[in-house]
């Protein structure tokens, strides 16, 4: 694969940056010689034609929401609306200097603020931060808040964290981040959280619970009120893992599901992009006990304005540089107020209904983890669909059908699991064609296994060896000689 | 809905077809007191046209875009090529989800390669992973890996840190209960080693540091005994600065928003993370990693995962899950359209243009460094009578610098940090130092 350090140099001028408009004084008799740097870092000199034509050829490489359908599980990739790019890049915005005056970010201060209380609305919970930058952020951000609150209170023998074994990485690292130690609660065979299991282990060590909600299997957990009633019941708190807030917006509230704190991703919920893996934005809404807690600073709306209230002595400190990721806050703003509550209602209802739609149509095919009502994902199993074929060759195989593969292997409780979200942007003749590829994938396992076990084909590149990657990871472009 | 495909047909369709009278039937599994305490937002659905008039009268109302920007802190009003923005608006780049299935992400994988090898080039160092949420969770993340590489229980940290910055770092530092010892500055604005307590795991390092000042890392490796010298660099000084890798420093990190990121008000930023080889299986965070495919062709792939949480779950080296990617690509983009001899000529630039400055105040009555130690683009000077009226009196001239009262925090009084960049003309330069030059000391 060529790199940018593979591309022809060039030694015309940058042309960038205009010519020192003050007299020249030379760095060397600015700054102390013995703190100049004598070997030049190896940044390409390219001409901007080819760096533009480098990185468009890269992006030819990739594959995202516009390309067609991507039903990664859990991750929510519907489509980006256009329009919150444009507006993330208006100057006003992306100009505003972090340090400045309140006075100088009356507009951003307000769009914040008012995107706190709409998110206030959503979870059913009265206080929110802004600063989580990332789901898994605003995990670390509320486990740090429960141990504040334990604190507080002076009951320092909590240490657990309790977690469904069916929960994402994240929930037990994040865990382990903030000092906690976890402990797995086994899923029962309708693949919800076992009560039972639940009960042995509640006691006064256990700090609190972290939910997924609905679960990942896709399954509401019936019992989502018990459990969080007893987990209140020997003075624990809960967390809810918001990344499947898509199966329920404008329909139901964490708050009244019993949850102390619950996280948003904006960046699969309210239709910001993934960027590739990043940036994205994970705030969080607490239950009235943590308010206190929140990170500094907090926005606040006075008499004269909106401004910055540091002011908080019970509060865990900050999460993050700043006040999070603003430009990525500003397109979740933009859409909210773009679907009001009726379109964020039809966002539940359509992924909800693509989901069972596919569920019904697929599970004669392929074998379902658990059948009944899905919310806006379900799990399939690559077990037994035919000799010696995995998941991981009918996700290669899906590739060669210009279908993004769904999260494989993961939740970790279903054998080579299929873990599919196909979102509301996708309409009946998408998820149709997606049917009819798993049909034929499915024919093709029995009758010629090797188109799968070959895949994929159709991509600018074969299976990767990603054991070679492990063993002895090359990680930088490795200069020719005398570079 | 605009962004939803069914007609009204199309459910009715798919419903009969699982055998559902309703969509509201395929929520039938919420227990009921759930749906009955659910109340709206109250919020009608609007219009594209109004979003886009509304929210474009917000950005109206920040005042801080028309100043002429002389904030810095960690982040810088820098000059963004074009082409980085057109790059980072391809939607292949911007719309994928992390590179999970390699063979059809490429573009990201090969970028994230490119992006750890700039910043390993820029850095000194050995490894650099493809990104962190911003500066200051970089700096917590690299104490948390020393304490998991030397776990003491006590990490020294200079006091010279931006403030911002060593608050995140007081909160992870808190939540795993490592103490966090402050190490006091010379007169230079350089870091007091002399007190380094023997028992640290890591000894943390900014430069150039709050004050601008920039750090002499010759022989501090030496000095810090069995700790890990982590150090928080600027990247644009490294275009000139030599790097902290030189000098035996075992973690780089930094805040690369100066590397082609908008300001943003502070977000989205860009964590900077780099180490020494030997320590790649303890850093946080995600890698690409070259390789060959079923044909033997070259490509990328993520490496080295059993550090991640997917795989190691609360064995991971960090809960780290979503990262800066889209940042990274335009930190990749940026470096590549400078060039590496534009690259030193930006450098130069900052350097000047903040040396002039800083020279033409100092030689006002009553204006004076704070400290004597070399700098980059950034200087704290001392300020005759009270430096909040006179950022204020600045405001009012069109010149914006950064409120003082942070300053304080590293106890100084009356002074003010000042950030130079390529943007800053002459004319604005000459305009500031006319302003106090008229001020009289904003007594």
């Amino acid at each position: 694969m060529r790199t940018i350090f593979d591309c022809p140099q060039h030694d015309g001028s940058d042309g960038l940056f205009p010519t020192l408009d003050v007299p020249r004084e030379g760095v060397d008799r600015l700054i102390d010689q013995a703190l100049l740097r004598s070997n030049p870092p190896r940044i390409p000199n390219v001409c901007e034609p080819t760096v533009a034509r480098h990185y468009t050829a890269l992006s030819k490489l990739n594959y995202g929401i516009d390309d067609g359908l991507y039903p990664l599980g859990s991750c929510t990739m519907k489509y980006n609306p256009k329009v919150n790019e444009d507006l993330a890049r208006l100057p006003g915005l992306a100009g505003v200097h972090p340090l400045s005056d309140a006075a100088l970010a009356q507009g951003t201060l307000r769009f914040l603020h008012e995107l706190t209380e709409l998110l206030c609305g959503i979870a059913g919970l009265p206080g929110v931060t802004l600063q989580p930058v990332a789901g898994a952020h605003g995990e670390l951000t509320g486990l740090f808040l429960f141990k504040r609150y334990f604190e507080d209170r002076g009951d320092l023998k909590r240490r657990r964290i309790l977690l469904p074994d069916s929960a994402h990485g994240t929930n037990p690292a994040s865990a382990a981040v903030a000092g906690f130690s976890v402990t797995e609660i086994t899923s029962n065979d309708e693949g919800m959280l076992d009560l039972d299991a639940l009960d042995a282990e509640l006691d006064e060590t256990v700090a609190g619970i972290m939910l997924t909600v609905p679960n990942t299997l896709g399954i509401f957990e019936k019992g989502i009120l018990e459990i969080t009633e007893r987990v209140h019941a020997v003075g624990g708190l809960c967390y809810f893992d918001g990344a499947n807030l898509n199966s329920f917006l404008g329909r139901a509230r964490a708050g009244d599901m019993g949850a102390d704190v619950f996280h948003f991703n904006l960046h699969k919920t309210l239709s910001t992009p993934h960027g590739g893996g990043g940036p994205g934005s994970g705030p969080i809404a607490v239950s009235e006990p943590l308010v206190d807690f929140l990170p500094v600073p907090r926005i606040e709306q006075r008499d004269d304005g909106f401004g910055l209230d540091w002011e908080q002595p019970r509060s865990i400190g900050s999460v993050h540089s700043f006040y999070g990721n603003v430009l990525v806050a500003v397109r979740a703003y933009a859409y909210i107020l773009q679907l009001g509550d009726e379109g964020l209602r039809e966002v539940s209802g359509d992924a909800v209904l693509n989901a069972n739609y596919l569920q019904e149509r697929l599970k004669e095919t392929y074998s379902l983890s658990h059948d009944g009502l899905c919310k806006h994902e379900f799990v399939l199993s690559g077990r037994g669909l035919a000799e010696g074929i995995s998941t991981l060759d009918i996700a290669k195989r899906l590739i060669d059908y210009g279908i993004h593969p769904p999260t494989i292997y993961f939740p970790l409780i279903v054998r080579e699991a299929m873990m599919i979200e196909p979102t509301e942007t996708e309409g009946k003749e998408s998820l149709d064609r997606f049917i009819e590829v798993m049909e034929r994938i499915a024919k093709e396992a029995r009758e010629n296994p090797e188109l799968l076990h070959q895949a994929p084909q159709q991509a600018s590149i074969r299976r990767l060896d990603q054991t070679r990657a492990a063993r002895d990871p090359i990680l930088r472009y490795q200069f020719p000689e005398g570079m | 809905m605009r962004y939803l495909h069914h007609q009204t047909a199309d459910r009715r369709d798919m419903l009969a077809s699982i055998g559902r009278s309703s969509i509201d039937e395929l929520f039938s599994d919420i227990p009921k007191a759930v749906t009955d305490a659910f109340r709206p937002l109250g919020l009608p659905a609007r219009s594209e046209q109004e979003i886009v008039a509304e929210v474009t009268s917000l950005a109206a109302s920040n005042a801080a875009t028309e100043k002429s920007c002389f904030v810095g802190g960690g982040i810088y009003d820098h000059y963004i090529p074009s082409l980085v923005n057109h790059m980072l608006l391809r939607t292949e780049f911007y719309t994928a989800y992390t590179p999970y299935q390699p063979e059809i992400s490429q573009g990201t994988l090969t970028a994230m390669f490119e992006f750890q090898t700039l910043v390993c080039e820029l850095t000194g160092m050995d490894v650099a992973n493809a990104s962190l949420y911003d500066g200051a969770t970089a700096v917590a993340e690299a104490a948390l890996m020393a304490e998991r590489i030397r776990p003491k229980g006590k990490v020294a940290v200079a006091r010279s840190l931006f403030a911002n910055v060593r608050r995140v770092l007081d909160t992870y530092c808190w939540a795993s209960e490592i103490e966090v010892v402050e190490l006091p500055y010379l007169p230079s604005g350089q870091c007091d080693l002399s007190n380094t307590p023997p028992d640290a795991s890591a000894v943390i390092l900014q430069s150039p540091n709050a004050f601008g000042v920039i750090e002499d890392l010759s022989g501090v490796k030496e000095r810090v005994g069995d700790a890990l010298l982590i150090v928080a660099a600027h990247p644009i000084s490294l275009g000139i600065l030599a790097p902290p890798g030189e000098f035996d420093v075992d973690i780089v990190v930094g805040e690369g928003q100066s590397l082609g990121l908008p300001m943003s008000y502070g977000g989205p930023l860009l964590g900077l993370f780099a180490a020494k080889r030997e320590y790649l299986r303890q850093m946080p965070g995600r890698v690409s990693g070259q390789t060959i495919d079923a044909d033997g062709h070259g490509g990328f792939t993520m490496a080295a995962q059993t550090r991640e949480q997917h795989i190691r779950r609360e064995r991971a080296t960090s809960n780290i899950c979503t990262n800066s990617a889209l940042c990274a690509l335009a930190a990749t983009v940026y470096l590549a359209t400078v060039g590496g001899n534009g690259f030193r000529r930006l450098a130069e630039l900052n350097t000047e243009k903040a040396h002039y400055l800083a020279d033409r105040i100092t030689s006002i009555d009553g204006y004076a460094l704070a400290f004597s130690g070399s700098f980059f683009n950034e200087f704290v000077v001392r300020v005759p009578g009270d430096a909040c009226a006179l950022h204020q009196k600045l405001l009012d001239e069109g010149i914006q610098t950064e409120p003082p009262e942070p300053l304080r925090t590293h106890g100084l009084e009356n002074a003010l940090r000042i950030a130079v960049t390529e943007k800053r003309t002459q004319s604005e330069l000459d305009r500031f130092v006319e302003v106090l030059e008229t001020s009289g000391g904003a007594r």
